[in-house]
């Protein structure tokens, strides 16, 4: 006897449970691999997933094996030329596993150095962002509509049909039924028990007129019955939604980025990694990231990412125009109340003589009130100029809010981004 | 004679042509006398055959990290394309479950049927060992009580705790077996109801053997001589515990190990319960294969025979079948080892040759079965040996020779490697009885086995490792020891055994003074 189940349907992540339990058990190992192929590949192909191998020895699972030595009898196939007796050098290293005539030593493991396996992109993101955390993160209230969610509020006379509830419809119309046809019914019984006994009655003594009222009666009383309708649109309910207010999870990264004769395409490309890595991350915790790309030099303009990245300009630098332009925008666009407000700044530290003390001023007056996050990142390898130092100030009025440090080299870029996000200790 | 019509053509499948040729299959096998457990025929795409991969082809298993390992491997390997998943995988249950691939067309479908359904399935009903050793239909829901009970412990008492046992218990698994014991089939009913009960029990039985009061403790060997010099006043002389040497190390510590939590026995219970479930299939995979190929061979064969199938269903088999069975020589770069499924499938075959057409030379070697009835003889063989006896009986010289086997001997007090014996008359025995040894689970792994617990001295456990042909142990046994440490809860040793004398001794925790000096 013999059937057949069709068990496509079924759940296809049987072994989901224990794919996490191998990772969290070799996290070191997972994350040591990850960090080294972060600094490795370019950031721009963060989005796929990693390959990652972990050294065979400290993943194996020991058990009790022969080790090489002794006297061992190996029996293989496909003798071509050899006799009874021939002797054969021993393949070199001595041990086991190498050689055609010592498959069996070789299958016991020992040969593979490496377990390779493949992380998704999302288990690869949560490595390489692990115990990083999103400084003041808030969800925000928000009152306009758009920010609303249906959520199901019980049962409801009015509606559209395609909320109709089936069977609380269904239900109504039945009781509506037995209460409207029970009068009827009861009016209808007594009526054909009166037609009986009438009938039952010795002919002589039978009234024709009042059976003839009862029978007129029965009629009425079968059609009124008949005509209660199945269905009433009195019975229908409907599914009742209201609309409740959503805390808002959105964010806004503002990426301003000194595009001025100094910084040269290496400087902009290292700018650039670090504001991916942000994005990512950024990605990760909030539903929904805009992003706004402001660059400047002596003037700011907001432009799109193609233009950000690549297109060259010349002339001195101002870094109080790009903040003017961050700070005007978010007046115009983004709320503080609705938008978590984020703004990543990467420069070379160059700035106009007088502009430092002009930039400490929008930061401390205007602009930290309404962030929830300012980094900056310094690209040189050179001394820090006034700007770090006027950041620097506001990194000791803001300490919770404003993050600031040095990048040299495009390998430092992941480093100092741990550094930037790291899990602060709850104070 | 006029052909029938095939049941089906092309190479797709659908429920209805799958039936068919299930029904069609099954007049066959009983024609052939294959007694089968009721299949249970199970269609999943491949992420569920990756998943039932890494269960070790269990269908429900309990939580372990060693199983996402395997599932990642096996997921790289398919996803690069280096491997095709196996086709079909058969789980010794009644009924007999058999998962087939929806991507397999229906040539794979039909065949596997044969190869799995009737195949495999008649030799986890007939053979020996699976007879003893398993209870087919208690598996299913004893897995499913091993996954509660698992995941039980792991809420009372963490995953790690548990995980940890796990480990330990999973590196002595294949010493979880009574090898010449015939065990107790397991039943998940049973274990349920007794379970209580016997973690009570246990535990008095493990108070009492540590009890410091002397109390009569039965198991202990029969009292030795006593030695009046050093031991006047006898405390010693009740002799070793356990008195005869113990090859069940998991059932050992289950029952001895002193400090062990009732729930650490039972889950160490568990893994013994399961290793011994799998014991047969290591020992009887040239044998179970053999016997699932020829039979998927022969079963093929009538059906177009029959006109059941048709030319192009039989060609693409007999390519599929080609590849399943081909051995490539040991110099050949996709060598890797005898091919079980060549080996057996050579040997089947030869079994049925010798009964319907002997030659002289298999009147010599084979009297009692050259020209018996074939079938006969061939279902005498599968139920009455394991790989390791099997070869022993029946290897022919023919065998030898279209395999070209040759056996090379590597002793490492010899400078080069030896050629012992090769396909010729003066061969065919010597490498008939080393392939033998060569599938013996005995020359596979160590001979390990619990020699004395020391309950009066320093609560240490000593094992005893009998090396075969002078052969050591490998460089694991330390992590192992480890692991039995943590098991035991006091000193580990270990003693390596050559010829009645000990040759070696290891000992964990490594002692302070050896680690001093290196």
């Amino acid at each position: 006897m013999s059937y057949f189940i069709d068990r496509r349907p079924n759940a296809r992540n049987k072994s989901a449970v224990n794919r996490q339990r191998f990772l969290q058990r070799y996290r070191s190992h997972i994350k040591r691999a990850v960090e080294e192929s972060v600094n490795r590949r370019s950031i721009t192909d963060m989005e796929r997933g990693e390959k990652v191998s972990i050294p065979a020895k400290d993943i194996s699972e020991p058990s009790f094996q022969h080790g090489p030595g002794g006297r061992r009898t190996v029996v293989s196939p496909g003798n071509k030329d050899f006799a009874e007796g021939d002797r054969l050098r021993r393949p070199g290293g001595g041990g086991g596993g190498q050689g055609g005539g010592d498959g069996q030593a070789g299958n016991q493991g020992e040969g593979m150095d490496e377990f390779v396996f493949s992380l998704s992109r999302e288990e690869f993101l949560d490595f390489v962002f692990d115990g990083l955390e999103l400084p003041h993160l808030e969800r925000k209230q928000l009152q306009v509509l758009e920010e609303t969610r249906p959520v199901r509020a019980g049962i409801s006379k009015e509606g559209v049909p395609a909320r109709i509830n089936i069977v609380r419809s269904m239900r109504e119309a039945q009781a509506r039924r037995i209460g409207m046809r029970a009068p009827l019914k009861r009016a209808l019984r007594e009526a054909q028990e009166a037609l009986e006994s009438e009938e039952r009655k010795d002919p002589v003594l039978r009234n024709p007129a009042r059976i003839g009222e009862l029978k007129s009666e029965i009629e009425r009383l079968e059609k009124r019955i008949e005509s209660i309708p199945f269905l009433d649109t009195y019975d229908l309910r409907y599914n009742h939604l209201t609309h409740q207010p959503m805390p808002s999870n959105q964010a806004v990264m503002f990426c301003i980025m000194d595009v001025s004769g100094s910084m040269t395409q290496a400087h902009k490309d290292i700018g650039k990694r670090f504001f991916l890595l942000l994005y990512l991350f950024l990605e990760r915790n909030y539903e929904k990231v805009e992003l706004v790309f402001v660059r400047h030099h002596t003037v700011a303009k907001e432009v799109d990412e193609e233009e950000f990245f690549y297109s060259r300009e010349t002339g001195g630098t101002i870094v109080s125009s790009a903040l003017t332009l961050v700070n005007s925008i978010i007046e115009a666009r983004y709320a503080p109340e609705q938008w978590n407000l984020y703004v990543a700044q990467a420069s070379d530290g160059d700035n106009w003589d007088d502009d430092s003390s002009t930039c400490l001023e929008l930061l401390d007056e205007s602009l930290m009130r309404k962030l929830q996050y300012f980094t900056y990142v310094e690209i040189t390898p050179h001394a820090h100029q006034a700007l770090w130092e006027a950041y620097d100030t506001v990194r000791a009025a803001y300490p919770e809010r404003f993050a600031m440090q040095q990048i040299v080299q495009a390998e430092d870029i992941y480093p100092v981004f741990r550094e930037l996000f790291r899990q602060r200790a709850q104070s | 004679m006029t052909r029938r019509k095939p049941l089906a053509t092309g190479s797709d499948w659908n429920f209805e042509t799958l039936e068919a040729y299930e029904h069609a299959i099954a007049a066959l096998a009983r024609e052939y006398r294959l007694d089968t457990y009721p299949n249970q025929i199970e269609i999943i795409t491949s992420e569920q055959m990756m998943d039932a991969y890494a269960s070790v082809g269990m269908p429900i298993g309990y939580h372990h990290w060693s199983f996402g390992k395997q599932f990642l491997s096996v997921e790289q390997a398919y996803r690069r394309g280096q491997m095709g998943l196996a086709y079909e995988l058969v789980i010794n249950s009644d009924p007999c479950i058999a998962y087939l691939m929806e991507e397999n067309s229906l040539m794979m479908q039909v065949l596997v049927i044969a190869h799995a359904c009737y195949g495999h399935n008649s030799f986890f009903k007939g053979n020996y060992l699976f007879r003893a050793w398993t209870d087919a239909s208690a598996i299913v829901d004893y897995l499913d009580f091993a996954r509660k009970y698992v995941a039980r412990c792991e809420e009372r008492h963490g995953v790690e705790a548990v995980e940890q046992l796990l480990d330990a218990c999973h590196a002595l698994q294949s010493y979880g077996v009574d090898r010449y014991k015939r065990p107790s089939p397991i039943s998940a009913e049973e274990e349920v109801r007794r379970q209580d009960e016997r973690e009570a029990y246990l535990q008095t039985q493990v108070n009492r053997l540590w009890s410091t009061i002397p109390l009569a403790v039965s198991g202990l060997a029969q009292e030795p001589p006593h030695d009046h010099e050093n031991d006047p006043l006898g405390l010693h002389r009740h002799g070793r515990y356990p008195s005869e040497p113990q090859e069940n190390l998991l059932y050992f510590l289950e029952k001895n190990a002193p400090l062990l939590e009732p729930w650490q026995r039972e889950i160490v219970r568990i893994v013994r319960k399961l290793a011994q479930y799998f014991y047969p299939q290591r020992q009887t995979q040239v044998m179970n294969e053999g016997w699932a190929t020829f039979w998927h061979y022969t079963l093929m064969n009538r059906l177009y025979d029959d006109g059941q199938i048709d030319e192009g269903i039989m060609l693409e088999f007999l390519q599929s079948h080609t590849a399943v069975v081909s051995q490539p020589g040991f110099d050949s770069p996709y060598f890797n080892g005898i091919n079980p499924y060549a080996l057996g499938f050579a040997m089947f075959s030869d079994i049925q040759r010798i009964c319907r057409a002997p030659t002289g030379e298999d009147r010599e070697w084979f009297p009692d079965i050259a020209g018996s009835d074939w079938l006969e003889t061939l279902h005498f063989a599968m139920q009455n040996f394991k790989d390791e006896s099997f070869i022993q009986q029946f290897l022919s010289p023919k065998v030898i020779r279209d395999l070209k086997l040759f056996s090379l001997v590597d002793d490492d007090r010899d400078d080069s490697l030896q050629v012992e014996a090769i396909h010729d008359d003066r061969g065919y025995r010597r490498i008939r009885e080393a392939l033998s040894v060569q599938y013996a689970l005995s020359a596979r792994e160590p001979n390990i086995q619990v020699w004395e617990a020391d309950i009066r001295g320093d609560r240490s456990l000593t094992l005893r490792h009998v090396q075969d042909r002078r052969r050591p142990l490998g460089q694991s046994l330390f992590p192992v020891m480890r692991y039995l440490h943590q098991l035991w809860g006091f000193p580990i040793r270990l003693e390596s055994m050559e010829g009645g004398d000990v040759v070696r001794r290891y000992q964990w925790p490594i002692p302070e003074s050896s680690r001093e000096s290196a």
